[in-house]
């Protein structure tokens, strides 16, 4: 059984994931970097789920949930993007820092 | 001495029976004769300033009507006998004890009602004379009037109460009339003197009045005498310290030794007042008291008579040898009285209970009227003292023969008033047994006559030494000198051993009669003696004083070395007195009190007031601001401080959020690695 | 006259005063003479009603309480409104009700700087309503009330219309206006009194509850209970002496007298009257009537305390009379002494010396009162109290120096007038006192007394020498002055009547008071 493979793209993706909310300055490419996380997650989830070979498909239906509530999520924040940019003419996440002391 | 036996035989022998008691008007009415002075004192006080003599005439008419109202009384005594207690007027209970205003008319009573009676009206009569156009002559008249209301109170008391009462109230008139010229100090002096020496005296009576109540139950004089008189063992002790109390008190009223000191002084009052004062209204006060309470000695209390003997007999002698010195008349006559006050004292400590009354009786009128006749001879020479007066027999010849007649029977001469009266004192002390003071009263009644005759020498022969032109006195002065001359010549008359001996039982009150001895006839021997006595003191008298000579230094030749400053200082009693009584307590101790009020009381007080403030900034300042503040500050500052410092983190940057959390997963998975 | 004795005719005589304040109150203050008609006739028809209650006051069961009534008042502590009166408070109620008209109508000439007549008559009326209340309250709680209500009055008086001068306090290097040092120690002074007295109240309130079913302020219960000897022990003895000291401050009893010299001497007029007329009263007034039926037992085992020092205070308070130079503290002081007269009275625990202190106080009432009215006038003419520059005051104003030489012989006891039958009477107690105590030192207490009038007598004929006899000094030569108004007269006239009468007829006290002693002795001593 494959498993070890699925976990380390998972790792692999994570680790994108998390290298891009730390270091990307566009706000836009933050939230993708998050949508990228969430998806190394979903790989795992479906790669247990196999691996197990569980009766219940409790895997799969919890990957189409965080499915879902990423598609919520990105427009949620995608929104907020937009306004501030509209506001500001940026979407430099540096310059975000009004909720400081 | 008595035996309580005899007391009980000769209470039914002599026990005559009253003709006049319940039911007769002039008896029931008697309260009168009380009640009359005082509402004629209001009536002075209110109205007598409008009045053409300003009020002396309501003073005079109120005595007069006591003076005849009393007449009648007596009347009715001597002739048939009089006992009688009114129906008291119950004023208050206090516990089981009442409190009455009653009135009591006996022989004793009906006596000094004409003494007090009589003589206050004579001596109001002389008093419109020589108070007239005095600066208070109404005052005068209303405190004349309340002097003498107050001491008829007294006399009629059927009880301790009452009598207390008017017993003060003597003591706060006397007050009144000494210090009547008030402008001067020494006047007023002498009136707080008198009230303060009567009032010391008066605990004694105040405190011998609750130790006889108390067993007996009640105040009413009947009730306590005839406890004594029923049940004597019962209250032997309490009848004797009663008895000494009581006598405390009569000391005082009485000015015997050592209580008689306030007497001189108080002649700083008005002549009249000095007149009334020793004749009738107060020093007999305390001579009334024993007499009134004999049975209390006669019986129970024999030591406590030995108490009153003793006393008589040194004031009679101290006084008298005090009066030889002095220059001021009216201190003659006052040193004079002491030493008789001190014969009626040792007369009743004696058992004698007529032979007291009777000198009291005719020492009324003879001594009232040689202060009459020295206040007339000071109205006219306006001086007190004998070295500004001499020769006034010649312009002052009524004054001068009726002064005569005073000093003879002051004297003893027979066949004058105190010649009857002394005789049966000085009879009574060696029917008693009582040798001792039958001496002292014999060189007393020398010593008596040898001042008074001085007195007279140095007054009336001579030449006059004074200002102006003495002249004798008007008709309203006059007067009633002359009629109490009549009276210091006749008024022994009526008890003459083994002639008529009236007076013994006109005094005798049947409730409860005296049991004493009645001398059948005189004493011969002591007669002889005391007679001769007197006649040699007269002699002296004029030996040494008729040759006229111009200083008092000049006149007393006879300086007996250690009595002399012994007498001129008044054997040092006032000194005692004020050095070493008197001005402690007026001085440092009262300073001394009112220092630990301000220093010791009040600094506890306001020291716990300061403390209090004190302790209060320690709490505040230190405990509360510096302390519960300081910490709380503290804490609140601290946690200032770190928020200022940890708000630092909060950069508002989320990438270094996410960077941080992070790492905290990154070391809580490698945590959970390692311990896991 | 239903309503009258059911206890209406007692409320009036006490609330009517409160009403008449609130009426000042509401009076425009430039509208003297209606601040004077309301203050004046509220105060009259007090007196009135009062009087109408003696003339009704069944003599003949003087010891029963009569006018009352009994209403729940405070009930989640059972404390009622119960009112009455007895032989005992009735003299001192009609003495309260007459004394306070007397200061109103001298007030309305003699208006004390700063010049205020609406404040001092309601503070006057206010007091009056305190005074009335504590002679007829008979629960603990409306006793205390009352107490305590008479000290605010008082407590302004002395502090606003009190002496100004400046005074160093003895023994601190501190200088303070009088009438503020003398109000504060007045008041917190008594107030410490106070505290422990209510204390004792309510350790009696909650020892009841042992047995009765419910915890009581009843005084009447509580005499019930403490005749049956309900109290008795440690508790007792603590609380009698929690009570003394509320008492014995307000009497005042030696030492803790030092409140009053400065307080009398620093208050207006009417304020020392009042104070000596009646507030001293309070004090005596609560041992007869709260501590000796209620705890027998312990006034008994306190009664030579109590001796000792009622002695000591007629001696010390004589002494230090001598001392002085200022006429009314002289007077002040001749208060403790005469106090102590009052207590040595109650201390025999006999009936006599339980007469002897109400008619004491009465006297002392009447006597005092008047002599501080005179002291009062005479200082409001000289513009000094210090008698060594007064003198021959008699011949500057002969009837003000008639009147005051009248009442220093009262004062000091002279028979036939009001003063001598307390003192003689507490004497009298104190030589036989109540069965069980020790006679020897109740004897000596007597004869300490007996002293002690002749140092009164001493010092008043020293005061009267050196205020009213001899020359004037010649400071005053050449001035005016005014002998007495018609309102001094007509405030005084009335006192000296009730000092003869008194003196003369001491029935008008007695005649209430006797039964009703001779009743509480028996109950509570047993005869």
């Amino acid at each position: 059984m494959l498993l070890n493979q699925f976990l380390i793209l998972g790792a692999l993706l994570f680790s994108l994931g998390i290298y891009g909310l730390l270091v990307r300055r566009n706000a836009v490419m933050v939230l993708l970097s998050i949508e990228l996380m969430l998806n190394a997650v979903n790989v795992n989830l479906v790669a247990f789920e196999a691996f197990l070979q569980n009766a219940n498909v409790g895997g799969q239906i919890f990957a189409i949930f965080v499915i879902t509530v990423a598609a919520a999520e990105v427009g949620v924040g995608l929104a907020i993007i937009l306004m501030i940019f509209r506001n500001r003419t940026s979407a430099n996440i540096d310059e975000l820092d009004l909720m400081k002391w | 001495m008595i035996k309580l036996t005899n007391f009980a035989i000769a209470a039914t022998e002599t026990g005559r029976a009253a003709q006049y008691g319940e039911g007769n008007p002039f008896l029931e009415w008697a309260w009168l004769i009380v009640i009359v002075p005082f509402l004629a004192f209001l009536a002075i006080v209110f109205f007598g300033k409008r009045l053409p003599r300003r009020g002396g005439e309501i003073a005079v008419g109120a005595m007069a009507f006591v003076a005849v109202y009393a007449a009648v009384l007596f009347i009715m005594n001597v002739t048939g006998g009089v006992e009688f207690v009114g129906d008291p007027v119950e004023v208050g209970k206090i516990g089981t004890f009442a409190i009455e205003w009653g009135w009591v008319v006996d022989g004793l009573s009906s006596m000094m009602y004409l003494v007090v009676g009589l003589l206050a009206f004579l001596i109001f009569t002389y008093a419109l004379g020589y108070m007239e156009g005095d600066v208070r002559v109404t005052w005068f008249f209303a405190a004349f009037t309340l002097f003498a209301g107050s001491m008829l109170l007294l006399v009629s008391a059927p009880n301790l109460i009452q009598l207390i009462v008017g017993w003060e109230g003597v003591g706060l008139s006397s007050y009144l009339l000494i210090g009547h010229y008030w402008e001067d100090k020494e006047n007023s002096s002498a009136g707080m003197k008198a009230f303060y020496v009567n009032k010391v005296a008066d605990i004694g009576l105040i405190i011998g009045a609750f130790v006889l109540a108390i067993p007996v139950g009640s105040f009413r004089i009947s009730d306590i005498l005839t406890a004594v008189v029923d049940n004597p063992e019962a209250i032997e002790t309490v009848a004797m310290v009663g008895a000494v109390l009581l006598f405390i008190g009569a000391m005082g009223k009485s000015a015997q030794f050592p209580f008689h000191v306030w007497l001189p002084d108080a002649m700083a009052g008005p002549t009249p007042v000095s007149a009334l004062m020793h004749a009738a209204t107060m020093v007999t006060a305390g001579v009334y008291l024993v007499a009134r309470m004999f049975p209390l000695y006669a019986e129970m209390a024999a030591d406590a008579r030995g108490l009153v003997i003793t006393i008589g007999a040194i004031t009679l002698i101290i006084a008298g040898l005090l009066a030889v010195v002095q220059d001021d008349i009216k201190k003659v006559l006052a040193y004079s009285t002491v030493s008789q006050l001190g014969y009626m004292v040792a007369a009743l400590g004696a058992g004698a209970y007529t032979a007291g009354l009777f000198h009291l009786w005719t020492h009324a009128f003879f001594k009232g009227l040689l202060f009459l006749g020295a206040g007339s001879v000071i109205h006219s020479v306006h001086s007190n003292n004998m070295s500004d007066m001499g020769g006034l027999r010649k312009p002052m010849p009524v004054t001068f023969s009726t002064f005569v007649a005073g000093t003879l029977a002051l004297a003893g001469i027979f066949p004058l008033a105190g010649f009857f009266s002394k005789d049966e004192v000085l009879a009574a002390f060696n029917h008693e047994g009582y040798t001792a003071v039958l001496v002292i009263g014999i060189i007393g009644a020398f010593i008596t006559a040898f001042y008074m005759a001085r007195t007279v020498f140095l007054t009336f022969y001579g030449t006059y030494k004074g200002h102006g032109h003495p002249h004798e006195s008007p008709k309203v002065m006059t007067v009633p000198m002359m009629i109490l001359a009549g009276l210091a010549v006749v008024g022994g008359w009526v008890n003459i051993p083994g002639l008529y001996t009236g007076f013994t039982e006109w005094v005798g009150t049947r409730a409860h009669p005296i049991a004493e001895h009645h001398a059948e006839s005189f004493d011969w021997p002591v007669l002889a003696i005391g007679l001769t006595a007197a006649l040699l003191g007269i002699v002296a008298g004029y030996l040494l004083y008729f040759k006229d000579k111009q200083t008092q230094l000049e006149r007393d030749t006879f300086r007996i070395p250690l009595l002399w400053p012994l007498l001129e200082h008044k054997y040092y009693l006032d000194d005692l007195y004020l050095g070493g009584i008197v001005n402690p307590i007026k001085g440092p101790i009262a300073r001394f009190v009112n220092w630990t009020n301000s220093y010791i009381f009040d600094g506890i007080v306001n020291g716990a007031g300061f403390l209090a403030r004190a302790v209060a900034g320690v709490v505040y300042g230190v405990f509360d601001q510096r302390g519960i503040d300081l910490a709380l500050n503290g804490l609140a500052f601290t946690t200032d401080g770190a928020g200022g410092k940890t708000r630092l983190l909060q950069t508002g940057k989320v990438q270094q959020y996410a960077g941080a959390t992070v790492i905290g997963a990154a070391l809580l998975v490698i945590g959970f690695v390692i311990f896991r | 006259m239903g309503w009258f004795d059911n206890g209406w005719g007692l409320s009036l005589i006490v609330f009517l005063p409160m009403v008449g304040a609130l009426a000042v109150l509401f009076t425009p203050k430039a509208n003297e003479a209606a601040i004077k008609a309301l203050s004046l006739g509220f105060t009259v028809v007090t007196l009135g009603l009062a009087t109408l209650m003696a003339f009704r006051f069944d003599f003949g069961a003087s010891e029963v309480f009569q006018f009352g009534t009994s209403l729940t008042w405070i009930e989640s502590i059972n404390s009622g409104y119960h009112i009455g009166v007895d032989g005992i408070s009735l003299p001192l109620l009609v003495l309260s009700a007459f004394v306070t008209v007397l200061a109103v109508i001298y007030s309305f000439n003699h208006w004390p700087e700063p010049h205020n007549p609406k404040g001092f008559m309601a503070l006057t009326l206010v007091l009056a309503t305190g005074m009335n209340g504590t002679f007829v309250a008979l629960d603990l709680v409306l006793f205390f009330v009352f107490f305590e209500l008479v000290l605010l009055p008082m407590y302004f008086m002395i502090g606003i219309w009190g002496d100004k001068a400046i005074m160093k306090i003895p023994g601190f290097n501190r200088e303070v206006e009088t009438r503020l040092y003398a109000a504060i120690k007045f008041f917190l002074f008594t107030l410490f009194g106070s505290a422990f007295m209510l204390l004792g109240f309510l350790a009696l309130y909650f020892k009841s509850g042992e047995f009765v079913a419910e915890r009581t302020f009843d005084i009447p219960l509580l005499i019930h209970l403490g005749s049956n000897g309900a109290f008795t022990g440690t508790f007792a003895f603590l609380v009698f002496g929690a009570l003394f000291l509320g008492f014995a401050v307000k009497v005042p009893m030696w030492p803790f007298h030092t409140w009053l010299p400065d307080a009398h001497t620093a208050a207006p007029t009417v304020g020392s009257v009042l104070l000596a007329a009646i507030l001293l009263k309070l004090g005596a007034y609560g041992f007869i009537r709260i501590s000796l039926p209620i705890l027998p037992d312990m006034a008994k085992d306190w009664a030579p305390a109590i001796a000792i020092l009622a002695v000591i205070g007629i001696i010390y308070g004589s002494l230090a009379c001598l001392a002085q130079t200022d006429m009314k503290r002289l007077i002040a002081f001749s208060s403790v002494g005469h106090m102590g007269f009052v207590m040595l009275g109650i201390a025999s625990m006999t009936s006599v010396g339980i007469n002897a202190a109400i008619i004491g106080m009465v006297a002392h009432g009447v006597i005092t009162g008047l002599l501080f009215f005179v002291a009062g006038s005479m200082s409001h003419r000289y513009h000094t109290r210090d008698m060594g520059r007064l003198g021959g005051n008699m011949k500057v104003m002969p009837i003000m120096g008639g009147i005051l030489g009248f009442t220093a012989m009262a004062s000091l006891g002279l028979p036939g007038l009001a003063g001598f039958w307390g003192e003689f009477m507490a004497l009298f107690g104190a030589y036989s006192p109540l069965a069980g105590l020790n006679t020897t030192l109740f004897r000596t207490a007597m004869v300490l007394g007996a002293i002690g009038t002749v140092l009164t007598a001493g010092y008043m004929l020293w005061m009267l020498q050196k205020v009213n006899l001899g020359e004037p000094s010649a400071e005053w030569e050449g001035q005016h002055f005014h002998d007495v108004d018609a309102y001094e007269l007509t405030a005084w006239v009335p006192l000296v009547v009730a000092i003869v009468a008194i003196g003369v007829f001491p029935r008008l006290v007695l005649g209430a008071t006797n039964d009703a002693v001779v009743s509480l002795v028996t109950k509570a001593f047993g005869g």
